[in-house]
């Protein structure tokens, strides 16, 4: 291997991983695929950046990209968050892919908490960055025992937990990372999205990728998969947003952020999904070039 | 007499130089309790284990009867099956209700596991039957969001018979259900126990050092030591006209006591 | 407004970048450390990043601690990184660490012994008072310490001494090749060769932390230093296509068997069992304290009841590496405002839902009742 400064990719491989970790990695992938929502070991390399930033996406999208592909990644639903820049230009480096930051442009994306809003095709790929791909880590830390949960379909468990929470809280407590079930068969964590976006993982049209780093497991959701929110028949399962709209662009059913303005109470709510905000006023400013987009609305608390 | 649920035969297992069972034949039928009596050491918790197929022998075969009939070689039918034969069609009753529950959930999350584990998603229905089954053992259903370990030590066993029994399994194993509880405590537990067996019509393997508790709710009552059985018989008989010398010895130990 | 401020984050990390290699230079009026002299001078930090970063090359771990503002974290961190663009050409053979070049070999458990105990450049018995000399500039190097006379004898393994007596068992001898986790992910339970690698790798003071509760009755196992060595030995390796092996360098690493209790079981006659330990360089306190949780590990295959955390497998090696660690308790300073934001909305309804029952409830909570 070359490591002379000269050369294309910063002296490194297309991609940065030699092409037999490429390899390695598209193996798991493969069987990740054959087996939706199942967690496959690979042998997860150490990266230029450190575990918990997004190691285990960075290794996917190295294996699966090529130089055609045009990359787009997202943290917290936004481009322009620092850990998203700092992914974006590790590949511009070591890839020379074109990056972009609209969703429909893109053909991989990688993600980091969000789902993007523009709904996604089968010509894209979606990777998710995964810190903690165990959905039971919380209840049974010992990966052995869990290993023999999935064997069997144990997940008695995974309700109970659920179940508990009603009980004390009259709801499910859990906010993101929520569990779900794949093809009616394997217990997955989505990754820490927001609960909101389980829903968009259910039938997507788009591959669905998984990779976690540090915990050095790949797995994934195929196209048009059957994805489910635990739940129960009588508390079944909802999505929640802040009960707002958008301040830039007035969205009434995206996922948003809150801001506070001051310390006094102040507060806006904006779009997480920073792409799906900047389109929608630019295509409000060209419908009504004379009229202005919805002034920002600053609320106090009640 | 219908089919046996619960057929061994020829049952060996050897620890180094120690033989903890040594040609061990048993079977239990439909809605009739067993007890395995004898002390500490004389291979009746080894036999229990290899019954409910926590542990292998070294040779022997134990064959359990399914609902329809069909009979399985309980240590051949892999960790899957026997899992799910463990939250359904049988239980078992750890001496340390610890060891049977979770600690850290409620009891009504405790009684509604192995119904969730078995399918049930209904959050109402589940309540309804972790109350119901919360009454049955005498549990106030008031604490069904209790933790536990706020229980008193005869609380968290009948709690813990409540979680086992409500998926109404054929057969249950006791393993000194009584042990580590006051005397009155545990006269209370053992009427319980022989109310419900009788009510449900379940099977019991019970294994105990005491022999009270073994004439209070067995049918039968096998006595082991050394790894043998070496009486077995109706309670009554077996405890008023005790042949071996051993069984002798036991049951003057209590009539002394 | 203060969420305009997110935005050119690609600017905010150049100049945050700028910014870092200007605080690492310090102040320029002072002479830049060379890397030359951090490999001769702080070779004990060199030594650590080496074996936490597993990469045998004092060099380069003096360039990371140059690098890394001597964070020996991020200076392993960094060897990790360059490490893993390195092509892999096989496995050595097992070091033969009875033939060490030694430069120091203590044992606790005999007086005297064949090939002697030797000292070394150590600190111990150094009272650890402030030398203000060292603070003058310009001081004139120590004189030479003296050297010894007699030339270095054979220095047998004190545990092969017990061996040989069938007071210890010996190590199955490994057959194939041996367990990577730079390759494979561990996998539980882990083999021995997986399991020593882990800890080789693995973070001094946790590994330190580890030990000393063993000591202190969280899984004890009567430790006594049979012995420490440090020095260099040859390393070898034999690749498929010659069928013989070849010499291809000298490394310096330290070795620390202990000695400990074991009762028997019924299957095996009391005997001693020993825990090792491993670190490349001079690593003393890593190469003891991994001693004492590669025993620890060891209850569970010896029958031992397994209760503390230092015995606990998959506790032990999936908390031991610092750089995935670091990585991880660090990642908790990235942007987490959506899974935020959801709590919030979840806590705000939960909220909700207690005080409208509150209200609901007219009359005082009636009292629990007691337990029986």
């Amino acid at each position: 291997m070359s490591h002379e400064p000269g050369s294309p990719f910063g002296g490194y491989n297309f991609a940065y991983l030699d092409e037999n970790t490429k390899r390695m990695i598209r193996r798991a992938l493969l069987k990740a695929v054959a087996i939706p929502g199942h967690q496959v070991p690979f042998g997860a390399r150490e990266m230029p950046l450190p575990y918990g930033w997004g190691t285990g996406g960075i290794q996917v999208t190295a294996a699966i990209l090529g130089p055609r592909d045009v990359l787009k990644v997202i943290d917290q639903g936004a481009d322009d968050t620092t850990n998203a820049v700092s992914i974006r230009r590790f590949f511009s480096r070591v890839a020379g892919v074109r990056g972009t930051t609209r969703t429909a442009e893109a053909t991989i994306i990688q993600t980091r908490h969000r789902i993007p809003e523009t709904p996604l095709t089968e010509a894209q790929t979606l990777v998710y960055q995964v810190p903690m791909p165990e959905p039971l880590f919380r209840l049974e830390p010992r990966l052995a025992e869990t290993r023999r949960m999935h064997a069997l379909a144990d997940y008695g468990l995974m309700h109970v937990k659920l179940y508990e929470d009603i009980a004390r809280h009259g709801h499910v407590s859990t906010a993101y990372s929520y569990p779900v079930m794949v093809g009616g068969r394997y217990l997955m964590s989505p990754s820490p999205i927001p609960a909101f976006d389980n829903p968009k993982m259910h039938r997507m049209p788009a591959l669905q990728l998984f990779g976690a780093g540090r915990e050095k497991k790949i797995y994934a959701v195929p196209p048009y998969t059957e994805v489910r929110s635990l739940d129960f028949e009588d508390h079944p399962f909802r999505p929640h947003r802040a009960d707002g709209c958008c301040a830039l662009c007035g969205s009434t059913t995206s996922y948003l952020d809150e801001v506070l303005t001051d310390d006094r109470g102040g507060r806006m709510f904006v779009c997480s999904d920073t792409d799906y905000c900047e389109e929608r006023q630019e295509a409000a400013a060209t419908a009504a070039p004379a009229s202005t987009t919805p002034a920002p609305e600053t609320e106090g608390v009640a | 007499m219908s089919a046996p649920l619960l057929e061994a035969k020829g049952l060996n297992l050897a620890f180094g130089a120690v033989r903890a069972l040594d040609d061990v034949a048993i079977d239990i039928h439909p809605g009739e309790v067993v007890a395995i009596v004898g002390e500490s050491g004389s291979g009746k918790s080894s036999l229990l284990r290899v019954l409910a197929g926590q542990m292998r022998p070294d040779a022997g075969t134990v064959l359990y009867r399914d609902p329809a009939g069909t009979a399985h070689p309980v240590h051949g039918m892999g960790e899957a099956a026997l899992r799910r034969l463990m939250r359904t069609d049988w239980g078992f009753v750890h001496q340390n209700a610890r060891d049977g529950l979770r600690m850290g959930v409620s009891a009504g999350g405790n009684v509604g596991e192995r119904l969730m584990a078995i399918g049930a998603r209904h959050y109402g229905g589940i309540r309804e039957e972790a109350t119901e089954w919360l009454k049955r053992v005498e549990i106030d259903p008031a604490r069904i969001d209790h933790l536990p370990r706020t229980f008193s030590g005869g609380m968290q066993q009948r709690l813990q018979i409540a979680r086992t029994l409500v998926t109404r399994p054929r057969l249950v194993f006791m393993d000194e259900p009584t042990g580590g509880l006051d005397v009155s405590v545990q006269a209370r537990l053992l009427d319980l126990i022989r109310a419900l067996v009788a009510d449900l019509g379940i099977a019991v393997l019970l294994v105990t050092h005491d022999i009270a508790a073994a004439r209070l709710l067995a049918h039968r009552i096998l006595v082991m030591r050394r790894g043998q059985v070496v009486e077995h018989g109706l309670t009554d008989r077996v405890l008023d006209d005790p042949q071996h010398p051993y069984t002798q010895l036991l049951v003057a130990s209590v009539l002394a006591a | 407004m203060a969420y305009v401020a997110v935005k050119g984050g690609e600017r905010a990390i150049g100049n945050a970048h700028a910014w870092l290699e200007e605080t690492r230079r310090g102040d320029p009026s002072l002479p830049a450390l060379s890397v030359a002299q951090i490999e001769a001078q702080m070779g004990l930090a060199v030594d650590r990043v080496m074996a936490e970063g597993a990469c045998h090359d004092r060099g380069l771990a003096a360039l990371a601690i140059k690098q890394a503002q001597g964070d020996l974290i991020e200076a392993a961190f960094l060897l990790r990184a360059y490490r893993t663009t390195l092509p892999r050409f096989g496995h050595a053979l097992p070091l033969e660490t009875g033939a060490m070049r030694i430069r120091r070999r203590v044992s606790a458990t005999y007086k005297d012994l064949p090939g002697g105990q030797v000292l070394g450049p150590t600190y111990d018995y150094t009272h650890r008072l402030l030398d203000f000399a060292l603070a003058a500039e310009g001081a004139p190097p120590p004189p030479p310490a003296p050297q010894a006379e007699a030339p270095q004898e054979h220095a047998p393994h004190v545990t092969e001494l017990l061996a040989r007596e069938g007071l210890m068992a010996r190590e199955a001898e490994a057959r194939g090749e041996p367990a990577d986790l730079t390759r494979a992910p561990l996998a539980f339970p882990a083999s021995r060769a997986a399991r020593l690698q882990n800890l080789a790798r693995g973070d001094e003071g946790f590994l330190l932390g580890l030990g000393y509760s063993t000591q202190r009755g969280y899984g004890n196992s009567h430790p006594f230093v049979g012995e420490i060595r440090q020095g260099s030995v040859t390393v070898c390796l034999m690749p498929p296509e010659l069928g013989f092996e070849i010499e291809i360098g000298e490394i310096d690493v330290t070795e620390c068997q202990m000695v400990n209790q074991f009762h028997g079981s019924k299957a095996e006659p009391p005997q001693f069992t020993r825990g090792y330990g491993l670190a490349l360089g001079r690593g003393e306190r890593k190469a003891m304290a991994m001693a004492l949780v590669d025993r620890a590990l060891m209850a569970g295959d010896l029958g031992e009841e397994r209760t503390a955390p230092a015995q606990d497998e998959e506790f032990v090696l999936l908390h031991s590496d610092n750089v995935e660690a670091t990585g991880f308790v660090e990642h908790l300073k990235l942007p987490h405002y959506v899974d935020f934001q959801s709590e919030l909305e979840v806590v705000r309804r939960m909220r909700a839902t207690a005080e409208a029952a509150l209200r609901a409830i007219a009359e005082p909570a009636r009292e629990e009742e007691v337990a029986e």
